[in-house]
Parts: C-alpha cells; structure tokens; sequence
C-alpha cells in the first residue's frame, strides 16, 4: 500500500517534471545558473545548500542529543530520570517550526543570514527528536551488560563505552537519518534565514545560499509553465535522495543489529 | 483546503442554478464568487469586497491571494471565478485554459518605489542606468562618481551599497526588472521576470514587508518595495529618472500619470513601466481582473459583471487611500465599456 502510493507520488511527479528534465537533461544537477528568465535551471547549488546545510544540523545537533540521551538515561539521579524523560519527549511532539520560529527571532539578528544560521536553526529543529529516538534505544541495553562491565571493573564511563555505546550505535545512526530526513525537508525556517542567494557552492558557512525546499516555497507562487516543472523537479530529487538517505539508515541499522546479535550468540 | 472549499461551494451553486426559479428558497438568490491570485491588488480587493457588500448583500466575494502565477492557474483550471494577475497570460499557458476566451479588466495602478536607506541623506535621485549597475553590483558605493551625476549639488558618504531584493517570485520583481531592462538603454543584464539571477553578494527579504524591514534595519541599503509597504515602514525613496528625462517622484498624481502615456492592446492588456509623459513615473506596475467572457453559471456572469462594475468606477476611488493609483479616465472607461463582452 505504502509502496504504492509512494510508486504513484514519484510517477506523477516525475511526469509533471518531464519539460524540465528533457530541457536541461543532466545539466539540471549539474549546472549552476538558475535563471528563469534565460530558461536555465541549474539546481546543483540548491542541492548543495540542501546537503550542506542538513550536515551542518547533524554536526551540532548529535553531540547534544546524544550527551543528553546518554546524561538522562545513565547519569542522571534515579529520581531525575522520569520527569527528565518526560520533558523530552514532550519536547520532540513539538512541531519543529516552533523552535525554529525561535531560532529566527532569537539567534536570526545576531547570525544574519547564511548557511550557518540555517544550521543551527535546523539544528535546534531536530534536536528534540533525535534526543528522543535515542534515548529509547539507549534504555533497551540489557541490565546485564552493563552490570557485567561494571563486575569486571570498568568505570562508569567504561560501562557506558564498552556496553552501552555498542549496543545502541545503530538505533542512534537511525535516529540521526530520521533527523537528517527532516533537516532536508525543512521549507520555511530554511527559506527564511538562509539568504535565498543563487550559485552559492562554498564551504563558507557563513555565506549565504539557497537550499531545495526554500526556492520551491519561495518561487512557486508565481512561477509559469516550465519554471513550475523545474521547482518539481526540485521536488523529485528531493524525494529520491530522502528515500536514498532512509534506506541507507535502515541498512546500517540492520546490520549493527546482526552484529550486536552475533556478539551475543 | 482552499480549493476544495471553492470546488464544494462550485458544486453547491451550479446545482442550484440548474433548476429552474427555485420555489422561493432564499438560499436561491445569493451568489458566491471566488477569486485569487496577485497580493499586489489583494489590500485593493478586501476594502472593495467590504464596501461592495453593503449594497449588495446577496452576493458574497472572496479574494485568496497566492501570486499572480496562482490566480491565473487557478482561472485556467475553472477553479475560481476570477483572478487578479499582474501580468497577462504567456502564450505558452494560453493552451491550458480550460474554460474558452478570456477578458482582461485593468483595476488600478501602483508605484514600486526605490527605498533606501543612507544615514544623514533625505534626498536621492537616481536614473534607470544607475539603478541598473547598483542591483548589478557594479555600482558598490554610494559616493560613486554615476551617482553623483545623478545628485548634483548633494553630498553622499563614503558608504558600501547593500543590495536588496525578493527572496520569493514576485511580480513586483517582474515590475521592476521591466523598468531596468526597457530603461536603462542596455546596462541591465539580468533580463526580467518574477524571479531573476541575482548577484551572490545581494541580501534578500520575504515579500514587500520583508525587503522594507531589511532596508530599514541596514545602513547603506536600497530595494525596491511598493509605496504602501515603504510609506508604511516609514522609509525614504528617490525619485526615479522617466523616459522624459525628469526625477519623478512616486505619487499618485505620478502613478496616474503614467496611466495616461502608455499604449494599451485591444484586449486592454499593456504595460505601464516607463511611460511617456514628464509627470510619470517609470517603476508603475498594474493589475488586472481577469474572467471569462463566457461564464458557463450565469448568475455568476451577472454577480461578476455587477462586482466588475463597481470596482472600475465607484470602487476606484479607494486606491488613493491605499497608496495605489486610480486609472486613468480614459481607461476605465474602454474597461466599463468592455464589461459588455462578459455573455450573462
């Protein structure tokens, strides 16, 4: 069922996006120039603004998310964990665009506009989820483990390294995908503060720049024939490259958890 | 959501208007009419439906907005019953329209003004050339020799220029880049349209409100925003050098103007960007309603031609209030005349 509405959205996308594709053939990945009025459409820097951006997300938001999930569910006091859980997850149920909103107003004046800020907002976005989705995998390492580390002598620290870590790696990999999915789709926060600046490939994070879902939002209201088939095919590739990213999560996923199998066979 | 409502309102209306005379239902004698598309007219539109619903209660008017490229899609599509566009369908889309020929009702003109905002400079006058190399990014300084060309007598810093322009398709943009590429006799580059390829060093704002809030924030920058949004941000415009060789100021006595020294197609289509005529204004855009001329409901052609009506004469005298321009005498007249064409 799900493959065949996904099979539908991808044909009928990709039909719609045909005139963009015959026009430009590869060049529509390759080149940089998008100019609507010269009937170019290059989206190689909105796909990196897109990449670029989403791993600027991941690399702030995973040490956080990842110390949090480790200090609830480890370190903190006994009688601290439950309301601290609490709190998380009531975090990650709200809509990301409420933090994001945040970051706008709070950090957007003193960041201007620039893959850097798009960042840290789509950092702040994901965090609560990636915290989330974590910690319930750090929970399930069993009882035993740790406490056998902890009977051979290891700290707490080395309990938290040595059985712990290995056993939740692939939950936490999967968790970070299923971040990453959403920091690419991310639209609005995006387009705000992003710059909404053309053929801006650089690793200057504080460039400003243009990632995929921002131009859509930004131009389709007023775009005409082959302009309209060129913003979805922005969303065709969109869609191909989070269907790739989950698909690589769900192997990575897959295979650590053989592993942790196998170690305990 | 928008566009269910309108297809259940659609359904709602042409079933009732399929029988004849209903038996007194006092549900029979209203008439719903749908509209969307540009957001340069939608301030126009809102105070026009206010005003026109208290002498025609029965029928009942709604204005989304969504951008012109919206409103002429949802027209071709037999979505809604109207839409306001800024610019006339491209022949490529003149295919698509599903429901016969099509009339264009020009309602009003507007100024899209050069705001800047320079520290300690209340006056500013600036040619089509000179705009052209500053948005190009080949003019960076506001102390720029082409500048003070354009300024003589004044005094201006020794500041960097800050460019900025819409971040969102825009038929403002559309006006804009219009004005530089007829105007500027080859300096612009950058051809026109609703979005065009900016220069990377360029800052960018979401909508007019957007662009004005940019410029007031940044010393040194300029953009182009429409008059209500800069009048309402309280910033500063220059005037703007017109195909007459004259620094005109936007006004609506100058938007108007540029109303009168334009060539307007039969089916009252034109442009109003650097008009002929010492009084006009050359960043002036307008907006049309655009229906079909043979509406298959014919209630709805009848509600449509009353609504039509009062926005081209008695609805016109709103557009001054909202830093819009009325159009011309002679205009709105070809444009009542052709009220005519719609079949009710």
């Amino acid at each position: 069922m799900v493959l065949l509405v996904l099979g539908m959205i991808a044909l009928v996308m990709t039909n719609r996006a045909g005139p963009v594709f015959k026009a430009m053939g590869f060049d529509f990945l390759t080149t940089t120039r998008w100019s609507p009025a010269d009937a170019l459409y290059g989206a190689l820097p909105f796909l990196w603004g897109t990449l670029y951006t989403s791993l600027i997300a991941i690399a702030i938001a995973l040490p956080v998310s990842l110390g949090v999930a480790m200090f609830v569910t480890q370190v903190a006091p006994m009688k601290w964990r439950r309301p601290l859980i609490y709190v998380l997850d009531l975090l990650a149920v709200i809509p990301s665009v409420v933090f994001g909103l945040w970051g706008i107003l709070v950090l957007g004046p003193h960041l201007g506009r620039s893959f850097l800020t798009a960042g840290i907002i789509l950092a702040i976005m994901i965090t609560p989820i990636i915290t989330s989705l974590s910690r319930e995998v750090i929970e399930t390492t069993p009882k035993g483990e740790k406490e056998a580390a902890l009977a051979l002598g290891a700290t707490h620290w080395e309990m938290i390294w040595g059985a712990v870590w290995p056993h939740s790696k692939g939950g936490v990999v999967g968790a970070v995908m299923l971040g990453l999915g959403r920091a690419m789709g991310e639209t609005i926060a995006a387009a705000l503060v992003i710059g909404s600046a053309l053929g801006q490939i650089t690793v200057n994070i504080m460039a400003p720049g243009n990632s995929m879902p921002a131009v859509i939002a930004n131009e389709w209201g007023e775009a005409d024939a082959l302009h309209k088939s060129a913003l979805i095919a922005l969303a065709v590739v969109l869609f191909v490259i989070t269907i790739a990213v989950n698909l690589v999560a769900t192997s990575i996923v897959r295979r650590s958890m053989a592993r942790n199998r196998g170690k305990s066979s | 959501m928008k566009t269910w409502i309108a297809l259940a309102a659609t359904l709602a209306l042409t079933s009732c208007g399929g029988k004849k005379d209903p038996a007194g239902g006092a549900g029979g004698d209203s008439v719903t009419l749908n509209g969307s598309g540009s957001t340069f007219q939608k301030a126009f539109q809102e105070t026009a439906i206010e005003e026109f619903a208290k002498s025609n209660g029965s029928i009942k008017i709604n204005y989304g907005g969504g951008g012109s490229g919206k409103g002429r899609q949802d027209l071709s599509d037999l979505v809604v019953d109207f839409a306001g566009s800024d610019s006339p369908f491209k022949e490529g889309d003149m295919a698509k329209i599903k429901g016969g020929d099509i009339l264009y009702f020009p309602v009003l003109l507007g100024a899209v003004t050069l705001s800047y905002h320079i520290d300690g400079v209340d006056k500013l006058q600036l040619s089509p050339e000179v705009t052209a190399k500053i948005f190009q990014r080949e003019i960076t300084k506001w102390n720029d020799p082409a500048i003070a060309a354009d300024n003589p007598g004044a005094t201006l810093p020794d500041a960097s220029i800050v460019v900025v322009h819409r971040a969102d398709g825009s038929g403002t943009t559309d006006i804009f880049t219009k004005f530089l590429d007829g105007g500027s006799n080859g300096a612009w580059k950058l051809k026109s349209g609703s979005t065009v390829e900016w220069p990377a060093d360029t800052q960018a704002g979401q909508g007019n409100g957007g662009v004005a809030q940019l410029v007031k924030a940044t010393s040194g920058a300029i953009g182009y925003v429409d008059l209500s949004d800069a009048k309402a941000s309280g910033l500063k415009y220059a005037s703007v050098k017109n195909a007459g060789g004259k620094y005109v100021e936007p006004t609506a006595a100058s938007v108007s103007a540029a109303g009168e020294g334009i060539d307007v197609k039969d089916n009252l289509t034109f442009s109003a960007v650097n008009a002929k005529g010492d009084a006009a204004y050359p960043v002036t855009g307008q907006t049309w309603v655009i229906v079909y001329a043979k509406p298959t409901d014919k209630k709805k052609a009848a509600a449509l031609k009353t609504y039509l009506k009062f926005l081209l004469t008695d609805g016109q005298k709103f557009t001054s209030e909202l830093d819009f321009a009325p159009l011309p005498k002679a205009l709105a007249d070809k444009a009542v005349a052709q009220l005519d064409k719609i079949s009710t």
